[in-house]
């Protein structure tokens, strides 16, 4: 092994997925020398989405090809502060990548703008409800950036994700039957939506016989040949149903791998590593600069790379975890409620519904797309919250992205005994003519959920694993029964055999063995307050002014929508500030605190 | 279960891969071809894992079971990949043991976790009812399954319920995955569950809601049912 130092470069970005990929685009065209950094292999879709190998469900769902590898690094998880944390040892709940294209290789590709009243949700709930509406404990936030000022951004993401959707309104004036509740367009989708499978068919009928407003989910699945304008092209879909947990063998999936990384390396001024694993970031004697990054390569050599400007956007939980490894800002206390890196630490609250249909009606499962149906009408603040006593909501979909049959099987409808032949006619009959609802919900933030460095277990480096203080809370559990209950005047109306609601309960604990979402978020949030915030509104560490942090960490709490959207939105805000006002500046403070 | 099973499981044959290595990173977790053509399961072992296979998907009126379909000879396959090994789990100690939904904690790899639990259900087996779990009348099969599943027994410190549950699991991934990885034999999985395989391709059959889908299945490598 030789330790070594490099010449300086003028940014240096760590991870390879949505966020660092943007950025590093954003920052190349602004003339800096840019040098991404990320752990895993090289991947593309022209060779790890080549059909029909890619296409494997075993390799693909149930081995995790595309996921991180646990046996390098893990985290600790537990649900209590008087609780032993222990490690996450197989991957289930959730499913972080590895490799170029991270997650956003095997993203499903369901792609969201935010409702406004979730990027202000402190202030909206103050001034729609009152101040004694928050529960105690609750670390209830604003992002300190509005709807109108991401606008534009959200836009650029679409274009460059070319995605399919449906519009309700376009500079305010009534487009088509998009979702009503969807905050006012500068433009509409740059594809029209993808067409509904037959699942989502009869949701979209049983939702609007029960008075609801199911639209088009937005996806970032071409629904015909696209051109970006980076000039990357992708295919149209073809509904062949291996989107989450596969590269798109169609090139019909946004992923970086497809989208940005092609115009990238056309770049001079880029450079990719690959097998770099970050271990800190630099600081100088001050504590308030960065001067570059160390990681080990895939030699085990520890490589110094200076640089003037570091973007972290690795998973959100690697980047709080190398917040804290590097002493970025000061670690949240529980007990006093102060500091901020690793806290405001949020999931997504998930569950899942299944509709066992007549068995004259094949759901035909196997067909998807990151598309299908959704009804908003119990999201965000869609709905008077006062009777209700909670904060927060869900969509209601079915967001059929093809189930393969070990999935199918595993996850049948089924009564008895888990096995033989009863268990074996139920499965398939399950299989055959089920489908699944999902309310995918908010997860506020409280004061007892966050995260910090495990004092036990260490990964392969030698450093401590991050470790994860996790549980439902009331709010939560009461938002996700409210919402179930509404779904059934929609399964009302379906002519359905049977059903089995997914709801949480009381008493409960979160479950790392069940895969619920990926959707993980906050730890390093943004905000207007550097007491409650790591980041100030541009993703700039409040501490150390030449890092930006760009990811899912940012959100102050989380939202019933997927993250992606809300991600390379904010990846594309943060890195406009940066070329128009850091780059310009004397490297200082973008806000004063 | 005294220190029998684990002389067993441990001592009779050094069939064990090499301890996933914790102390240098994995740069990738992608399948790598098995290593070795020499089996992993015994002769001895391999019978328990037919016969528990096929009680836990068994041939019937619903179609082949877990024999006619290859699912022990799955199995066999995937104990030569890099998962069955450990090496895609985080397996650095200590090991200490937790509430159920803070998940697994043992220190077993699933090659392990096979050796320990068959070798503990013989022995548990022998001791009630004085036969391999092969030689058992089905309903009594059941019986034992059923008991394995209900965590009646541990194995060293391998809950019987947890080595059930690798049996569930590998039978029904057995029966359903791809037959290139040996089982789903003559994409008969595949044909009761009416799922057309690698067509992937449906473009033309999105919105055709009242036709049922018309083509059977096919594999990764082109074979057909």
């Amino acid at each position: 092994m030789a330790d070594k130092t490099l010449p300086p470069v003028d940014a240096v970005v760590v991870g390879a997925g949505w966020a660092g990929s943007i950025m590093a685009k954003e920052l190349c065209e602004a003339g800096l020398h840019v040098v991404m950094l990320e752990r895993g292999g090289p991947r593309s879709t022209a060779v790890d989405g080549a059909y029909p190998n890619s296409i494997d469900e075993l390799e693909g769902a149930v081995r995790y090809k595309l996921f991180q590898n646990l046996a390098t690094s893990t985290v600790t998880v537990r649900n209590r502060i008087d609780e032993q944390a222990l490690p996450y040892r197989r991957l289930a709940a959730f499913l972080p990548g590895e490799g170029v294209g991270g997650a956003g290789l095997h993203w499903t590709g369901v792609h969201f703008r935010a409702m406004p009243q979730d990027l202000r949700l402190r202030s909206h709930v103050i001034e729609r409800y009152g101040r004694t509406f928050i529960p105690e404990g609750m670390n209830l936030q604003d992002y300190g950036v509005t709807y109108a000022e991401l606008e534009p951004f959200f836009d650029r993401a679409e274009k460059v994700f070319g995605t399919s959707g449906q519009a309700y309104t376009v500079g305010g004036k009534i487009v088509g039957n998009g979702n009503p509740f969807a905050p006012d367009r500068s433009d509409d989708f740059p594809l029209p939506p993808l067409r509904d499978v037959y699942t989502a068919h009869l949701f979209r009928n049983a939702a609007t016989q029960a008075g609801y407003h199911p639209y088009a989910m937005p996806a970032a699945n071409a629904s015909q040949p696209y051109t970006n304008p980076y000039g990357a092209q992708m295919g149209p879909c073809n509904f062949c149903g291996y989107c989450s947990d596969y590269a798109c063998y169609m090139s019909a999936k946004a992923s970086p791998n497809v989208n940005i990384l092609p115009a990238l390396r056309r770049h001079e001024n880029f450079s990719l590593r690959t097998h770099a694993h970050v271990l800190k970031v630099l600081l100088d004697s001050t504590g308030k600069k960065a001067t570059g990054v160390v990681y080990q390569d895939a030699q085990g050599n520890h490589i110094t790379q200076p640089a003037g400007l570091v973007i972290l956007a690795a998973f959100q939980f690697h980047n709080v975890h190398l917040m804290l490894l590097s002493g970025i800002g000061t670690p949240y206390d529980p007990q006093s409620n102060t500091g901020t890196v690793g806290r405001n630490f949020t999931y997504q609250n998930i569950t899942n519904s299944t509709v066992l249909m007549p068995p004259t009606r094949s759901t035909d499962q196997f067909i998807g797309s990151a598309g299908g149906v959704a009804i908003d009408d119990f999201n965000c603040d869609n709905f008077d919250h006062g009777p209700h006593g909670f904060i927060g909501g869900s969509p209601l979909w079915v967001n059929q992205a093809g189930v393969k049959p070990i999935a199918g099987a595993k996850g049948a409808i089924t009564t008895g005994q888990r096995w033989g032949s009863a268990w074996k006619k139920q499965a398939i009959d399950s299989y055959r003519h089920s489908f699944t609802i999902n309310a995918q919900g908010s997860n506020m933030a409280y004061r007892d959920v966050y995260l910090d460095l495990d004092p036990t277990w260490k990964d392969a480096y030698g450093q401590p694993l991050l470790r994860m203080t996790f549980d439902w809370k009331d709010n939560d559990i009461r938002m996700n029964r409210y919402v179930i209950g509404q779904l059934q005047n929609v399964v009302k109306a379906l002519d359905a055999r049977d059903v089995h609601y997914g709801m949480r309960e009381a008493g409960k604990p979160f479950d790392v063995r069940d895969y619920q979402t990926t959707h993980l978020c906050g730890g390093a949030v943004m905000g207007d307050n550097p007491k409650t915030s790591a980041l100030n509104r541009y993703l700039q560490s409040w501490d150390v002014p030449n890092v930006f942090v760009i990811g899912a960490n940012a959100f102050p709490q989380g939202m019933g929508y997927n993250p992606t959207g809300l991600v390379a939105a904010l990846a594309y805000w943060s890195a406009h500030h940066i070329r128009t006002q850091w780059l310009k500046g004397n490297g200082g403070p973008l806000v004063t605190p | 279960m005294g220190t029998g099973a684990a002389a067993l499981a441990f001592g009779t044959r050094p069939a064990l891969a090499t301890p996933p290595q914790t102390s240098a990173p994995t740069p990738t977790n992608t399948a790598q071809p098995p290593a070795s053509t020499a089996p992993f399961f015994t002769p001895a072992e391999h019978a328990f894992l037919q016969a528990a296979c096929e009680r836990i998907f068994p041939q019937d009126e619903s179609g082949p079971g877990a024999i006619a379909l290859g699912v022990p000879q799955f199995i066999e396959q995937q104990m030569a990949t890099p998962w069955a090994q450990g090496q895609t789990w985080y397996m650095q100690g200590p090991h200490i043991s937790g509430p159920a939904n803070l998940g697994y904690q043992l220190p077993y790899t699933p090659q392990q976790i096979y050796r320990l639990g068959i070798a503990g259900t013989q022995h548990w087996v022998q001791t009630q009812h004085n036969a391999a779990f092969e030689a058992l009348p089905p309903a009594v099969q059941d019986a034992v399954l059923s008991a394995l599943e209900q965590n009646a027994t541990t194995f060293e410190n391998l809950p019987s319920a947890m080595f059930f549950e690798q049996l569930r699991s590998d039978t029904l991934e057995g029966a359903f995955a791809d037959p290139l990885h040996g089982g789903n034999r003559h994409l008969a999985g595949w044909k009761m569950m009416n799922f057309p395989g690698a067509r992937a391709d449906y473009m033309e059959w999105v919105d055709r809601y009242a036709t049922p889908y018309p083509y059977g299945p096919v594999s990764i490598t082109g074979q057909t049912g």
